[in-house]
């Protein structure tokens, strides 16, 4: 019997074919390490190929959890444990694991054919590349094979069961309880008795095999992690915008129209509204990007509230229908959920490079706000937040996710929704003006004072029929103009709404509990989890280091501009080549250094915890005692 | 619709709809409207003799026959000369961008079953660039009239060859001719599984405002091709169907009836053995059983198909004229708030947006 220690952290990688149901293995271990509150971050990474070849190294698909009993913000860089069900998964994968790391194999698979197809020219389990690691070397094919024989599956079926071997025996090994899976497999294959019944004996046979077995000494323990009292769920990005935009639009009152067109990876968004008819909620799978936005834009025209879903590509061809709304001033919500690009790119990869696509990728001066949550859980803060500035400024609002957030999944601790207050569509329901007789008369761009947003007049109203259009409309009147102060003075209200937004946007708070710190990092979106995970690396070596994350990228907080001018250097790691950096020394005239990664993987925290360390130690000495570091908003926000 | 927002700006549901199939749900007006009521205070600024004139005017004697409110009406255009129609009519109405008006009316017409939506688009808008959504709304059959203004020539960008051109064109973008094969709009519309085809003509008041009437009596997508003569780019396009020669050029349809035109009807159309389609005969010399009788309700589009083929593709000779297909079949647009409203019915009282976003799996911390 092995020995259970207890460790606070743990990162596993599920590596196989993309056919071995690696996503799903995961999922099921993520699961059960967050209802035994563990903290846990995920990354799933896996082709765009459906089906690649099978055994080659395009084909490999992965997934990866993190679990602690402390609070976490990434699914870590470096695995403790690799579990590879084939040579094309031990190849792709085993740069990233760390030295001593355990390695699980499945040694049916290591055959000639398989090793030759990704290029090893001897089997690495014979030679002696693995001595650094501890290398677990099983037949997992061959054992669970044999332990669903009775269920008289083919071979190649009752082989495919070979991950819930994998998946019983990491759960003996990190002394998680064996019946939630159990329940899970049941449910999942309940029309299939004879695969259902094959995938709870392979579990349970490895389950059983950790125990009986002398290849691991230890088995591990990893406790709750303190987290706020409140009921929690595990929620990915994609879930949780889908489930921001249905309470956002239930707040407003209104109907949520989707517009969208599926795209790698942003489709789970419409999968899940689809699904919501209950809630009032109509979908419509376009026949492409641009009816999408369309059809959204019409409906919010109509009254309801118009939303689209996309990724990078599909905002290019959004762009004009977006130019239009920014130019009749309705309504509209379009989530872009970043891909690596340019072009098709990398689809189910990574990145946040649409931050200036978003902000200026439209013809003529065509602002609007842009928001990035930072965590797949924040997703749903962000879409809510997103349809609030939709409604009350009558503007497009792009709400920035990327394919990081969107797969990758947190535990959430699951709102109070009577805490969101109410969004008011504040319909124009009466004439806002008086004709030359004396009678009720409605000007469709007549504003509000303070917030500049114009009437929301929609059919079906008696006395404010209106036109409105692409071509530039008089102030107030909202008829044809092309008139040169008319266009200026449109073009700068136009401005003036969107960056007035900012009275709705709360300060930043820097977090710096040093209080001392000349280095400060800004982040945006997503780097979130690997900048602060760095930072508290550094701080743990005794570093002094600031941290500050943006959500409103368009209009920037009212203090941003104080808040870096404090510092002596300002880094902003992004997964891009410097798009923010670019706009905050644009706007500010300050030298923020870009920190760049664009590999279409989530910024690696132990090296941006190096290079920070590395700046840190670059600072020129102080010549006097700082003795009044304070930045404004200064304060320890954990 | 769902929305309680909407509901309580809109007044409840009490009205009474519109008889008329295309506008069923869209409430009736309670005193009768004046067609000055449809006019806009807008100057009108298309050039002079242009054909739009006469279909605005046509469109705006027609809405206060069909009776519903003028605040139910809704327009939306795309780009283009003829997209500057929702300005000239006092409705509801959004002159969006190239192409996109079917997209965008059908955002409209989804979201909300109380109201009349109008698509005015040309044949640039709807055929070239916004092509994929004009057979995309067809084929959907969402519940739209969407009327092509095709004069046959880019007149907003000052002359130049549409999809719709004839080969051998000179214009100022084929200063040889044009080498493009045009397109049919009607037998692209056939083809697109559209439920109601139609074409007119501008100069023919009666005639356009009999087919928009029973547009408006068809549930599901409306295809209205509507000659309309150029003045300044394309003068004389449609002359062969307005002159006096126009009883020869003209094919009139008329459903359940032969189709029998020319002077004292002495040209039909009869099967033809040799192509398989049909064609045009001396009524003299054909038995009158063979002349092919009209029917624009048959399930199968191959006839509808075989009478669009009878138009020239080149210069303008010769062309059918009426509502080549209208059949029944289910509106997207009904479906979906169908599909929607049986979910909101039957959705588990005691499941809440605070049940669904909790899911199925959660744990708690104390």
């Amino acid at each position: 019997m092995a020995q259970v220690r207890t460790i606070d952290r743990v990162v596993i990688r599920f590596a196989g074919d993309s056919g071995d149901g690696m996503q799903l293995t995961g999922d099921r271990f993520t699961h059960d390490s967050a209802a035994l509150g563990n903290d846990i971050s995920t990354l799933p990474n896996f082709p765009a190929e459906i089906r690649a070849p099978q055994g080659t190294l395009p084909g490999v698909s992965s997934f990866q959890v993190h679990f602690a009993d402390f609070d976490i913000v990434t699914p870590g860089d470096r695995p403790d444990i690799l579990v590879a069900m084939n040579p094309a998964a031990l190849k792709a994968n085993l740069t990233d694991v760390r030295r001593g790391a355990t390695i699980v194999v499945d040694t049916a698979e290591f055959t000639k054919r398989n090793l030759a197809k990704v290029g090893y020219d001897a089997n690495p389990l014979d030679d002696d590349s693995l001595t650094d690691y501890q290398v677990v070397a099983l037949d997992l094919t061959g054992m669970t094979v044999a332990a669903v024989k009775e269920f008289g599956l083919t071979r190649k079926e009752a082989s495919r069961a070979k991950n819930m071997f994998a998946l019983g025996l990491l759960t003996w090994l990190y002394s998680r309880p064996t019946e939630p899976s159990i329940d899970f497999l049941a449910t999942k294959f309940a029309k299939r008795a004879d695969i259902r019944d094959a995938n709870i004996t392979a579990f349970r046979t490895g389950y059983a095999y950790g125990e009986t077995t002398e290849a691991f000494a230890v088995r591990y323990e990893v406790a709750p992690a303190p987290m706020k009292p409140g009921r929690y769920r595990q929620i990915s990005g994609n879930l949780a915008t889908a489930y921001g935009l249905i309470v956002g639009a239930h707040k407003a009152g209104l109907d949520l129209f989707l517009g969208s067109y599926p795209i790698t990876p942003a489709s789970d968004i419409l999968h899940e509204l689809s699904r919501r008819k209950g809630f009032g909620v109509t979908t419509f799978q376009a026949e492409d990007e641009i009816a999408g936005v369309g059809a959204a834009l019409g409906a919010s025209f109509a009254g309801a509230l118009g939303v689209t879903t996309t990724s990078g590509p599909g905002i290019a061809l959004k762009a004009e229908t977006i130019g239009l709304a920014v130019m009749t001033e309705l309504p509209l919500v379009v989530v872009d959920v970043q891909r690596a690009g340019p072009s098709t790119g990398m689809p189910t990869k990574t990145e946040q490079a649409d931050l200036l696509q978003v902000m200026f990728g439209r013809n003529g001066e065509a602002p609007l706000p842009v928001l990035a949550a930072q965590s797949p859980s924040d997703c749903f803060n962000t879409a809510i937040e997103a349809c609030r500035i939709a409604i009350t400024y009558r503007t497009p609002v792009i709400m920035l996710s990327d394919g990081y957030l969107a797969n990758g999944a947190e535990p959430w601790r699951l709102p109070d929704l009577d805490a969101i207050e109410p969004i008011d569509p504040n319909f124009a329901a009466a004439p806002n003006a008086t004709a030359a007789d004396g009678s009720g008369r409605f000007l469709p761009y007549q504003r509000d004072p303070e917030t500049l947003a114009r009437a929301w007049a929609v059919p079906g109203v008696p006395g404010l029929e209106h036109r409105i259009g692409g071509l530039e409309k008089s102030a107030g009147l909202g008829n044809v103009s092309y008139d040169p102060a008319n266009h200026e003075a449109m073009i700068h209200v136009r401005r003036d709404k969107v960056a007035g937004i900012v009275r709705d946007i709360p300060d930043l708070v820097v977090d710096d509990p040093s209080g001392g710190a000349r280095l400060l990092v800004i982040g945006w979106g997503s780097t979130y989890g690997p900048i602060t995970a760095a930072v508290r690396r550094v701080r743990n070596a005794g570093g002094k280091v600031a941290q500050v994350h943006l959500r409103h990228l368009n209009p920037f907080p009212a203090n941003l501009g104080d808040i870096l001018g404090c510092y002596d250097r300002v880094i902003c790691p992004e997964m891009n080549l410097g798009q923010l950096a670019m706009l905050l020394r644009a706007a500010y005239l300050v030298d923020v250094q870009s920190y760049s990664r664009v590999r279409g993987l989530p910024i690696s925290l132990s090296e941006l915890a190096d290079d920070l360390t590395a700046e840190l130690a670059s600072l020129a000495p102080l010549a006097e005692a700082h003795d009044d570091p304070a930045a404004p908003g200064q304060e320890d926000v954990r | 619709m769902n929305s309680p927002e909407l509901k309580q700006l809109l007044h409840g549901q009490d009205f009474e709809a519109s008889p008329l199939a295309g506008l069923a749900g869209v409430p009736l007006s309670l005193e009768p409207v004046d067609r000055k009521a449809f006019v806009s205070d807008q100057e009108v600024r298309w050039c002079p003799g242009c054909g739009d004139y006469a279909i605005l005017a046509a469109f705006q004697s027609l809405m206060p026959d069909l009776g519903i409110k003028r605040e139910n009406t809704v327009i939306i255009s795309g780009i283009g000369c003829s997209s500057r129609f929702p300005y000239y009519v006092d409705s509801y109405g959004m002159h969006s961008i190239h192409g996109r008006a079917p997209a965008i009316a059908t955002g409209v017409a989804t979201a909300r079953p109380d109201l009349g939506v109008w698509v005015v688009t040309g044949d640039g808008d709807a055929l070239s660039i916004g092509g994929n959504h004009l057979i995309h709304a067809l084929r959907r059959n969402v519940n739209l009239t969407i009327m092509v203004f095709n004069n046959r020539i880019y007149g907003l960008t000052k002359g130049q060859y549409s999809p719709t051109s004839e080969p051998g064109k000179v214009t100022k973008s084929t200063p040889l001719g044009s080498v493009d094969q045009p397109f049919n709009p009607v037998a692209l519309a056939l083809g697109a599984e559209a439920s109601f085809v139609a074409r007119t003509i501008d100069s023919d008041r009666a005639h356009l405002t009999k087919v928009l009437r029973a547009a408006a009596n068809h549930r599901g997508a409306k295809f209205i091709e509507i000659y309309q003569n150029c003045p300044i780019f394309n003068d004389g396009a449609f002359d062969a169907l307005k002159g006096p020669g126009a009883d020869e050029a003209i094919i009139h349809l008329e459903h359940g009836e032969p189709i029998v035109f020319g002077q004292q009807g002495h040209l039909c159309v009869v099967r033809d053995a040799n192509t398989g389609g049909l064609s045009v005969a001396e009524r003299a010399h054909v038995d009158e059983s063979d002349i092919v009788v009209h029917d624009a309700h048959r399930p199968d589009a191959s006839l509808a198909f075989a009478l669009s083929r009878l138009t020239d593709s080149g210069v303008l000779h010769r062309s059918p004229i009426g509502i080549f297909r209208d059949v029944e079949r289910p509106a997207y647009d009904d479906l979906v708030r169908e599909q929607v409203q049986l979910e909101v019915t039957q959705r588990d009282p005691n499941l809440g947006l605070a049940e669904l976003i909790a899911g199925n799996d959660t744990w708690i911390v104390d």
